[in-house]
């Protein structure tokens, strides 16, 4: 028996806490890539088969048949938003996904956006 | 820009609303009246850089917090989709705005004149950052009824600010609001204050 271990150290594992850190392998440094609101949308379906894809990489593409934004793709795999731009990053690199990041501040000034959005909403 | 292996792909353009005001106020209300889908919750990470910022050491503590939020979507054809996003209520989570006020269009600030005072560090907020906003003083059964003019000289509120009754359960009222946020943006975007 480890005389270092104690009772104590493995109360800090908590399973739901610690998961999702797991799936992303300790990785944060996606934080940056993507928005909340860049869209995701599936281009490639995964056969199941491929190495290095988790679970929830699999739910992923499942989901973003249509495209989703990363608020919506961690409400419905009910994950930390920073765990999804983690493994969204990875089905971005490997050509599984297209994200489509929003329109910076500066170019949400054309003028055709703004009434499509008024005339929608009235629409609605 | 689509970023992706496929650059003749066609997505829609997403643009984020905000809607803040204190807690229970009734921003998820709002945003569930006006979505098109249930409001989802989604957990976010987020960086307070602003701590010691005043602190003359220089010394810039970083500390992240987690916070909750929920959202809903509304679908303008097949060319826009907003996201409407409820900001955490709490007050001492202001700092966390900047992270999702970046790239914003513009916010709904939800008043409750019970409670005026609950929606001041909102409208300091989009007001410092420059971020368009309308005011929506949400009508709750028993509240005090001001008139408009009197509710924006308390929060003293830029005579340009929009204000408006609403009744955030309403999806026709939650609407308004919305159309005065988009046209209100509209006249304040860059290139229209240039000329």
């Amino acid at each position: 028996m480890n005389p270092e271990w104690s009772p104590d150290e493995e109360r800090l594992l908590d399973a739901p806490t610690i998961r999702p850190y797991v799936i992303a392998r300790g990785r944060t440094e996606a934080q940056d890539r993507f928005d909340l609101i860049s869209l995701a949308v599936t281009i490639r379906p995964t056969t199941g088969a491929e190495i290095g894809l988790d679970p929830e990489h699999q739910a992923i593409v499942r989901l973003c048949r249509r495209a989703l934004s990363v608020a919506e793709i961690a409400a419905h795999l009910d994950l930390p938003a920073g765990i999804v731009r983690v493994l969204l990053g990875d089905l971005f690199d490997r050509g599984f996904v297209a994200v489509q990041q929003p329109q910076p501040e500066m170019d949400v000034l054309d003028e055709r956006m703004y009434k499509a959005v008024l005339d929608g909403l009235r629409a609605l | 820009m689509v970023s992706g292996h496929s650059d003749t792909l066609k997505m829609p353009k997403a643009i984020k609303l905000l809607i803040a005001g204190g807690f229970g106020v009734g921003k998820t209300t709002m945003v569930g009246a006006v979505s098109e889908i249930r409001p989802l919750r989604t957990e976010e990470t987020l960086t307070n850089l602003s701590v010691g910022v005043d602190d003359l050491s220089g010394v810039e503590a970083k500390a992240t917090t987690t916070v909750a939020m929920d959202f809903g979507r509304i679908s303008i054809g097949q060319d826009f989709v907003l996201y409407l996003f409820g900001t955490p209520g709490q007050e001492r989570f202001w700092f966390v705005w900047d992270e999702l006020a970046r790239g914003a269009l513009g916010a709904v600030v939800l008043a409750d004149t019970r409670r005026l005072a609950d929606c001041f560090p909102s409208v300091d907020y989009f007001e410092r950052r420059g971020t368009p906003f309308v005011v929506a003083v949400n009508c709750f059964e028993g509240a005090p009824v001001f008139e408009l003019d009197e509710v924006k000289l308390a929060l003293n509120l830029g005579q340009d600010v929009p204000i408006l009754l609403c009744d955030a359960r309403r999806r026709e009222s939650g609407k308004e609001v919305l159309i005065a946020l988009v046209k209100h943006a509209y006249g304040r975007r860059p290139t229209a204050a240039a000329h």
